[in-house]
């Protein structure tokens, strides 16, 4: 993972959920390119068209409420979000987006950004950056970390001779 | 400790564990469904793997896009259908044998009270009824724990809900439930455990906890509690695969809030558009007209759901305005129902019967909404597009609720039936 990166952004709001995310009618697939067509579109049907690898997200409280389709995180990757930024997480998409190795970052501050607009995210020191004023995140726990270094649970489990 | 605690202790081989620690906890069970499985089937085959922990203790149930809506949902339980054969496990439920996964495992004792469970599915917290610790994870997670058995927990604080007093006639765990979620929102109960207790709740039948412990996600919640008292294990003599243990919380336990609910205040209660959070009395909601009615689900598609609505529309027409939807959610209710005759009496009174299925639960199938038009769903979410149309509507609701409306074609309780 790259330790910073600057991204365009696109904002949504509060308790944005997975149906949100990947509507149920897409899921009788996981292809991830086929998933990305999708991403978003009952929140914003335009968002596959206008969204570029690189994009970050920075949303309200509760990101990734509802369903625990991991296809929600895979869909976001897949459309070349490189950070989701929300004040806070739904748990489940949480473990999610760690496990397939999509970056998130939690900032319980307002971030005043605006669609298209730049943000610096640095992972190493907890950092956002946008219009010269900086936003603490929170720290990942030293597992969290653990899981995210090894490349998401999988790699993880293989590591400790689990497999 | 909390119940909670006490049984992720049990499985992690503490003594003790208090809210923040860290563990990796022993599963009792592992499930996924026709839209988790095939990921999870594709990480377990990515990394290598050869064997699953325990063939017996996985269950995998093809339910939300079944039958086979189409040939990319046949071509995903044909995945599932050679993968439980190629690895041995039993618990794959065909078509004919099949249910709404959180109906289908309490009913066939797969999983027990005591048990520390992980399923593929947000709502797998649904076994917390039966005092089972249960929370829903992702298909990656569902990978891991099928090849280790075994999973890692953050241990959650916990919030004590009180349910004071009895509920009246038309008070179901859906109001129960609707009415606390109402009370703290989306995220109000986010990374916790929320334990059920008081005269309420002891009152309370096994499916109605089944109800309430179904949507504590829709809280935020990692998991709901309830003691598993006599009911419970009355319920299970026949049925349970395993030996249930039962855990009750110590009277030193720690909760870090405590909500007390007189029970006996509540009316029955819908969740309008679009978060389950958005509850109101339905003699609050003024003239809401529907074009279609669901009952159904792993919230509300029971045996005790199907005779409740059935009761109510015993002798009545459904209204000619209205699609009345009903789905039993597991094949064995099917069957009840239909030996109790009420299925007949769906029939006779206009509704459709569907066999077993999530369907128009998450916009599947059975049932999808077009635009503009208003539902109203025993089901547990009614996110923005959640039944089909991004300009359609879902009102959450009891199954009293639902079949007083299919019958009226506008939200009503089922006291304004009375005299018609």
């Amino acid at each position: 993972m790259e330790k910073k990166i600057t991204a365009k952004v696109w904002t949504f709001g509060d308790d944005i959920n997975t149906d949100l995310i990947i509507p149920a009618r897409y899921l009788n697939t996981f292809d991830p390119k086929e998933l990305a067509k999708y991403c978003m579109v009952d929140a914003d049907a335009d968002f596959p068209q206008k969204v570029q690898p690189g994009d970050a997200i920075v949303a309200g409280k509760n990101f990734g409420c509802g369903s625990s389709r991991e296809h929600a995180p895979i869909a976001l990757k897949a459309a070349g979000i490189s950070c989701v930024v929300a004040k806070s997480f739904a748990r489940i998409f949480y473990r999610n987006a760690i496990n397939i190795g999509l970056a998130i970052v939690e900032c319980h501050e307002d971030i005043p950004v605006k669609d298209g607009e730049k943000i610096d995210i640095d992972f190493e020191n907890g950092e956002i950056t946008y219009s010269d004023r900086t936003f603490e995140s929170t720290q990942f726990p030293e597992f969290m970390k653990e899981l995210i270094q090894a490349g998401g649970l999988m790699p993880w489990i293989k590591a400790r001779g689990l497999v | 400790m909390t119940i909670t605690e006490k049984i992720l202790a049990q499985h992690a081989g503490k003594n003790k564990v208090t809210p923040g620690d860290l563990i990796t906890a022993k599963l009792d069970f592992v499930l996924a469904n026709d839209i988790t499985a095939p990921p999870a089937i594709a990480e377990f085959e990515k990394i290598g793997a050869k064997k699953v922990f325990d063939p017996a203790r996985i269950a995998l149930v093809p339910d939300h896009f079944t039958p086979n809506k189409d040939i990319k949902s046949a071509e995903q339980v044909k995945l599932m259908r050679e993968f439980a054969a190629k690895y041995g496990i039993v618990n794959f439920f065909e078509i004919g044998k099949m249910g709404v996964e959180h109906a289908l495992l309490p009913e066939q004792g797969l999983v027990v009270p005591g048990d520390c469970i992980i399923g593929a599915d947000s709502h797998t917290c649904t076994y917390g009824g039966i005092g089972a610790f249960a929370t829903g994870v992702g298909s990656t997670d569902m990978a891991a724990a099928m090849i280790t058995g075994e999973t890692w927990f953050k241990v959650p604080p916990s919030i004590k809900v009180v349910y004071h007093g009895k509920p009246g006639k038309w008070i179901s765990g859906k109001d129960m439930i609707l009415h606390l979620i109402g009370q703290i929102g989306v995220d109000g109960a986010l990374y916790k455990s929320l334990e059920f207790c008081g005269e309420g709740i002891e009152n309370l039948s096994i499916e109605g906890r089944l109800t309430m412990a179904n949507m504590v996600i829709e809280a935020g919640s990692k998991n709901g509690i309830f003691v598993a008292d006599k009911k419970t294990l009355d319920y299970y003599k026949a049925r349970a695969k395993r030996e249930p243990r039962v855990y009750t919380s110590d009277t030193g336990a720690e909760y870090e809030r405590i909500i007390d609910i007189d029970t006996s205040a509540l009316e029955p209660t819908v969740a309008c558009p679009d978060l389950p959070s958005n509850t109101k009395p339905v003699s609050r909601l003024g003239e809401i007209k529907v074009d279609q009615v669901v009952l159904g689900s792993c919230t509300n598609g029971r045996i005790e759901d199907l005779r409740i609505a059935a009761a109510i529309i015993k002798n009545k027409q459904v209204s000619p305005d209205v699609r009345f939807i009903v789905i039993p959610a597991t094949q064995q209710i099917y069957l009840q129902a239909m030996h109790e005759g009420l299925i007949e009496t769906f029939i006779k009174a206009g509704a459709a019967v569907s066999t077993p299925t999530c369907g128009p639960c998450l916009g599947g199938h059975m049932g999808i909404l077009a635009e503009g038009e208003v539902a109203v769903a025993t089901t547990n979410r009614n996110f923005t597009g959640r039944m089909g149309h991004i300009k359609s509507q879902v009102y959450l609701a009891s199954p009293a609720v639902a079949a007083a409306t299919a019958v009226t074609g506008y939200i009503s309780s089922p006291e304004s039936l009375n005299g018609r």
